[in-house]
């Protein structure tokens, strides 16, 4: 399957889902609805698109010029050697969206780090919590709005296990 | 605070804490253990203790300040990190790398492959304790060293490979040394075959230990050695091939049940491969032109001189930019775009010391490539490019806004993926089988925290 009936093919099966289809230095990126996250990937999970890797997932803060935020999926089909880029908008204030454990085991920790970047929150998520900083972490350290160089407070030591 | 696992375990259970600090951790990592006896009944791990601002760091560096922060991801194989970057940047950019430069990229990536591999499996060794392969394994990592240690003067955090091409020439006594560590590499691994493959001790800790299915380490996003170990034989090399990799002829080796062992012994075979590659490469990589014979100049006199006119001989380097000479440029790093610096182009490379030193338009393009706001600026849009690391999968993630600086930039990091399966690895086995079935997967803190 060409990449050109591939697109065609994921427009025609998600309908409205698929807001628009543009290239960035020769990839391909779909915009989607951000309500319609997890019925497009477990669409694309499967044949004939058999998307089976979630390779990366990461969010881009354009809150202060654009207000919003964009999260970006990045996928891989074994099968057919290709990639696929796909973004979902949110709003600035509160920004959410469906989580996707359940159809991949890696985005557990995936949602996780953008929960703690970016502080987007996971509807449905079993166990969303910080985990490359810590409990008591004060803000979104990758968001624009926080300050390159900001002190944390000091925190009480963690209970023992 | 209260962990998930303090939450959900069973009152009549012990709980045991591994790490952060822990022999057995190379790196820090925290694995919260529930026991029943030696049983693991559940397990967390905890990641983030490594967690420097890597990603919020680059946002406030120029495009060719951030390289350096790239060495110190994955610190075992810092040129595969250095290699990732730029050929982001190159994909961004649009610019085509001269072909010396790009095998030295591949000499570069394969010596950085080996000694990643060795470093993992000396370690997992060492902690099952084969106190021997280590020590031979570090003296193989020593001779390839000393190939990057000729090439670029450091040993791990070299920064050698940069947007547009590399640093600068090979050492003119590259070839002996890369024979001597290629040599040396091979008589290690005959030996630690010899000590492993058979070595009831070992095989009774990693033969059937922690075994992954080809579902689940799609599922978990794994690639690299670790995937190829399940049987699946995802090598980015192959799947889509940068650099000249695909004019190099070399196998990608699979495991068949994806446990320790096959973690093990992919990565053994990988690296007779990557020796193969060494070999390949550098019988493709041509000795380097002679420099033009004459009289040097000390930069001093050449600013005296060129006070009246433009000094014709060649100017003395400092001892440290060896490799680097004007006239070697060409071949090693892509030259910038008409108009570069000046126009409204954008410079890639640094421009040549010789004409910084002595000349104004050479010290006019310096300035206007370290200047804020100048220098590499691509043009907008986000590019996503990986290569095969050590680990897997090393791709970068960038968002360009036209400035000197990533608007974002997201690095995938191929263990992030491999450790979060480590809780469905370890469950339901013994506190023992922890060690090996880390050690094999490679964690390396530099890239899984970031």
């Amino acid at each position: 399957m060409g990449q050109e009936t591939l697109i065609d093919g994921i427009r025609t099966k998600l309908g409205p889902d698929v807001e628009g289809v543009s290239s960035s230095f020769g990839d391909v990126v779909l915009t989607i609805r951000a309500g319609a996250v997890r019925p497009v990937m477990a669409a694309l999970r499967e044949p004939p698109f058999d998307y089976q890797v979630l390779l990366d997932l990461t969010c881009v803060d354009f809150a202060a010029g654009e207000g919003r935020f964009e999260l970006v999926y990045h996928l891989y089909s074994l099968s057919r050697n290709v990639r696929l880029r796909l973004k979902a908008s949110l709003p600035a204030a509160d920004p959410a969206v469906g989580t996707l454990v359940g159809l991949w085991k890696n985005a557990d920790w995936l949602e996780r780090e953008v929960f703690d970047m970016f502080g987007v929150r996971f509807e449905g998520h079993p166990d969303l919590r910080r985990i490359l900083t810590y409990e008591g972490f004060e803000g979104h350290a990758l968001r624009k709005s926080y300050p390159w160089r900001l002190g944390q407070p000091r925190i009480p030591q963690k209970d023992e296990v | 605070m209260e962990t998930r696992i303090q939450r959900e375990a069973r009152p009549e259970s012990m709980l045991l804490n591994m790490g952060p600090s822990h022999p057995a951790m190379h790196g820090t990592v925290r694995i919260m253990l529930e026991l029943d006896a030696e049983k693991i009944l559940n397990a967390e791990v905890e990641i983030g203790y490594l967690h420097r601002g890597f990603e919020k760091t680059c946002e406030n560096k120029t495009y060719f300040n951030l390289l350096i922060y790239t060495d110190r991801l994955n610190y075992v194989s810092p040129q595969i990190n250095n290699l990732g970057y730029a050929m982001t940047m190159e994909k961004m950019l649009g610019i085509a790398v001269p072909e010396r430069a790009q095998l030295i990229r591949v000499l570069m990536s394969e010596l950085s492959r080996v000694s990643d591999h060795l470093t993992c499996l000396a370690a997992m060794a060492m902690e099952n304790g084969a106190f021997t392969v280590f020590l031979y394994m570090m003296k193989a990592r020593e001779f390839l060293w000393d190939v990057i240690e000729l090439t670029a003067g450091a040993r791990m955090t070299t920064s050698y490979i940069r947007i547009g091409g590399v640093r600068a020439d090979l050492h003119p006594d590259w070839r002996s040394s890369v024979a001597t560590a290629v040599r040396e590499t091979r008589k290690v691994l005959k030996d630690v075959s010899g000590l492993l493959d058979k070595n009831s001790i070992f095989l009774g800790r990693t033969r059937g230990v922690a075994a992954m299915s080809k579902e689940d380490a799609l599922s978990y996003g794994w690639t690299g050695p670790c995937l190829r170990s399940t049987g699946i034989p995802y090598d980015v090399r192959k799947a889509s091939p940068y650099l000249i990799y695909d004019r190099l002829s070399f196998e990608v080796p699979v495991g068949e049940f994806g446990d320790n062992y096959d973690r093990y012994s992919v990565r053994m075979r990988e690296m007779e491969q990557s020796l193969r590659l060494l070999e390949q490469v550098a019988a493709l990589i041509p000795d380097a032109p002679p420099l033009p014979a004459g009289p040097l100049i000390e930069p001093a006199e050449a600013i005296r001189r060129s006070r009246r006119q433009r000094p014709g001989e060649r100017i003395r380097l400092s001892p440290n930019l060896e490799g680097y000479e004007k006239e070697r440029l060409p071949g090693l790093t892509a030259l910038d775009k008409p108009d570069a610096l000046l126009g409204t182009g954008y410079g890639i490379a640094v421009p040549a010391k010789e004409d910084t030193y002595t000349t104004m338009e050479g010290l006019i393009s310096h300035f206007l490539f370290f200047m804020s706001g100048k220098g590499i600026r691509p043009p907008k849009g986000d590019v996503y490019f990986s290569v095969e690391g050590g680990n897997g999968e090393v791709g970068f993630y960038i968002v360009s806004d036209g400035t000197d600086r990533p608007y974002r930039l997201h690095l995938r990091a191929p263990c992030f993926h491999v450790v979060a399966a480590l809780e469905q690895l370890i469950k339901g086995r013994l506190i023992a089988d922890v060690v090996p079935t880390f050690g094999s997967m490679n964690m390396i803190g530099g890239e899984l925290d970031r």
